[in-house]
């Protein structure tokens, strides 16, 4: 096993390579001159070089891959061309306010989800059991957009329990702008990861060890709790932990909607201005956060079922 | 004598499978086809499919609403009425015309993107799984790398850099959901590269091609089928968020997701009609192929039925 760890530990090299390539081929390649952004559309000739010079785009392309990979190396991205803030502090800004969004209805929704989950499984093929996947291919069918537009609509402009959007930057003060936000985020994941958690369970429920458990008098209950239940925890921790990195890109939709400044708003905000240097540093970070987190789900994977081996 | 004697027999035996109405037809497919067809789910949501498709093509020739575009600014937010059933929005067009519109949009991104990521995932896995090797080592990495960048932040870094419009939201649709079907498709061809009947195949001296293409491939087929539908799905989702979040398609295409982004603002007048129409109209298309999605796969594979 501890071999296989090292493996998969020497196998982030390449991907991190792969990460620097695709994204220097987006950002230094396909985009269409970043100078002529950049220096607007009444620039002069003469501007844009300056600036092409300033942006070091004039260089040949393996010299611009080699400072890109500087760059990254350094956590150095230069400075927003929207706000001039220095583009690193930018995005280290936005951890916290998008943590505080996410990772409530993350806790909350994996316990409920994984517990009616559950609770359908046992009573599988029962009518409980198909109004639970109904409603969850119902809840799928909605676009999440929808969801972002109407829970605000009802619960805080009809209803009046919330404020609709606002933000404050003291810790104390935020949580009231936040409980919106986490009952949208979840609900959100309720179709799918009820679904999900439910085949997960449903797969263990027909293995051999079930018949054998039941054949030698364990009730139910008891083939449930202690026996499926401890199998599905295999795929249910692998999906937990997949779905951490998604904690710090946070919802795009949610922190556009009510103006929370984490890193979603942080890069619609950069989509809709242009702002050329924040879009590539949100994308190399989070690919590289998210490859750190798939390492850890692997390792994590190989130590609670031996059975795993990388091919 | 006794070669004679049983001709007469072998006669006899395929008159008799001859008599009976249809000969039954056991490859996969039928099987499928015929589950299918037991499957009342399924006929319902393949016959709304139906609906769908027929409601795109009738936009895209013009035949259903062809004066879209077309609103005169005096009949702005009209209530609901016979003529307008979701009533008109602020530049005093039909919302439902547009609804409709927006169905074209909506199929032809599921078609296109997941048309793209069929061929590329194809393709790949297929090589990847033959070859094996350094050909093998490089589609992982490069599968690997695309599913290490979240696709949240690549999708609309791709349409950023590419810039709005609904042929960029193909492309960037296409080029990013092919992973999890080359991986399908790679660890198929390992499976079937050894088997008796590509050895055998071998020896008769088909090319490389040919084995790929003519042998393995059918064997694997249903695979794809099932990952194109899935895809489809996600695509059609993917593209009315990246339209309300405006890195989608162009102001002046139908979409859903426009109409949602316009009814952002208009939920406050009250005016509902826009969110009504696009989410009534994605709610029927994309849970019908949902629950069609679901049956295929079942009858793809019998044994998931009994759980």
């Amino acid at each position: 096993m501890a071999a296989y760890i090292v493996r998969r530990i020497l196998y982030v090299i390449p991907i991190l390579f792969g990460i620097t390539v695709i994204t220097f081929i987006l950002f230094n390649m396909l985009m269409g001159d970043p100078a002529t952004r950049f220096a607007g559309k009444h620039a002069t000739k003469e501007q844009v070089e300056v600036v092409r010079a300033e942006l070091g785009l004039d260089k040949p392309l393996p010299i611009q891959y080699i400072n890109y990979v500087k760059q990254i190396a350094t956590f150095d991205y230069g400075r927003s061309w929207s706000t001039k803030q220095k583009v690193s502090t930018m995005v280290a800004d936005g951890f916290g306010p998008t943590l505080c969004v996410t990772v409530v209805p993350f806790v909350a929704s994996i316990i409920f989800c994984v517990g009616l989950a559950l609770i359908a499984a046992y009573y599988r093929g029962t009518i409980f059991d198909k109004g639970i996947v109904i409603t969850c291919l119902g809840l799928m069918s909605i676009s999440s957009v929808v969801y972002v537009v109407v829970l605000p609509n009802w619960l805080a402009f009809q209803a009046g329990l919330f404020p609709i959007s606002g933000w404050d930057p003291s810790w104390t003060d935020r949580w009231q702008y936040l409980i919106l936000p986490w009952i949208i985020l979840f609900v959100l994941s309720l179709g799918p990861t009820i679904l999900f958690y439910r085949s997960v369970i449903m797969d263990e429920a027909f293995q051999d060890y079930v018949r054998t458990a039941r054949a030698k008098g364990v009730s139910s209950q008891g083939v449930f709790l202690r026996h499926i239940l401890k199998n599905a925890m295999i795929p249910i921790i692998t999906m937990v932990v997949i779905e951490i990195p998604f904690l710090i890109t946070g919802s795009v939709l949610i922190e556009n909607f009510f103006g929370i400044p984490g890193i979603g708003g942080l890069v619609f905000k950069a989509l809709n201005e242009s702002d050329f240097p924040v879009i590539k540093a949100t994308t190399v970070m989070m690919s590289i956060a998210y490859m750190v987190f798939n390492l850890i789900s692997d390792v994590l994977y190989s130590v609670v079922d031996p059975r795993i081996k990388l091919s | 004598m006794a070669a004679q004697a049983t001709q007469p027999q072998t006669f006899a035996a395929s008159g008799a499978v001859e008599n009976k109405s249809k000969p039954m037809r056991n490859s996969l497919w039928w099987d499928a086809y015929r589950r299918l067809k037991k499957n009342k789910v399924a006929v319902v949501s393949f016959f709304v499919i139906c609906v769908y498709v027929l409601i795109a093509l009738g936009a895209a020739t013009g035949l259903l609403y062809p004066n879209v575009a077309l609103g005169t600014p005096a009949d702005q937010y009209l209530p609901y009425s016979w003529s307008h059933p979701f009533g008109t929005d602020v530049l005093g067009r039909d919302v439902l015309a547009r609804a409709v519109h927006g169905t074209a949009t909506a199929l032809s991104v599921g078609l296109v993107a997941s048309g793209i990521s069929l061929v590329i995932g194809l393709t790949l896995g297929a090589i990847a799984g033959f070859y094996g090797g350094k050909v093998d080592s490089a589609v992982v990495w490069l599968y690997t790398t695309i599913d290490s960048i979240p696709y949240i932040l690549l999708i609309p870094s791709l349409t950023f850099v590419l810039g709005r419009g609904l042929i960029n939201v193909y492309i960037a649709l296409g080029v990013t959901s092919w992973v999890t079907l080359a991986r399908l498709i790679r660890g198929e061809f390992l499976k079937h590269k050894d088997r008796d009947y590509v050895a055998a195949a071998n020896v008769m001296g088909a090319s490389d091609a040919r084995k790929i293409f003519r042998h393995i491939m059918p064997n694997v087929t249903h695979i794809a089928f099932v990952q194109f539908g899935l895809g489809f799905v996600s695509a059609i989702k993917l593209e009315v968020i990246l339209s309300y979040l405006g890195v989608g398609v162009d102001v002046s295409t139908p979409s859903w997701g426009i109409m949602i982004d316009d009814a952002k603002l208009e939920l406050a007048r009250p005016f509902w009609g826009n969110l009504m129409a696009a989410t009534i109209f994605m709610f029927g298309l994309i849970l019908s192929f949902n629950l069609f999605n679901d049956a295929l796969r079942e009858s793809l594979d019998p044994k998931l039925k009994n759980k």
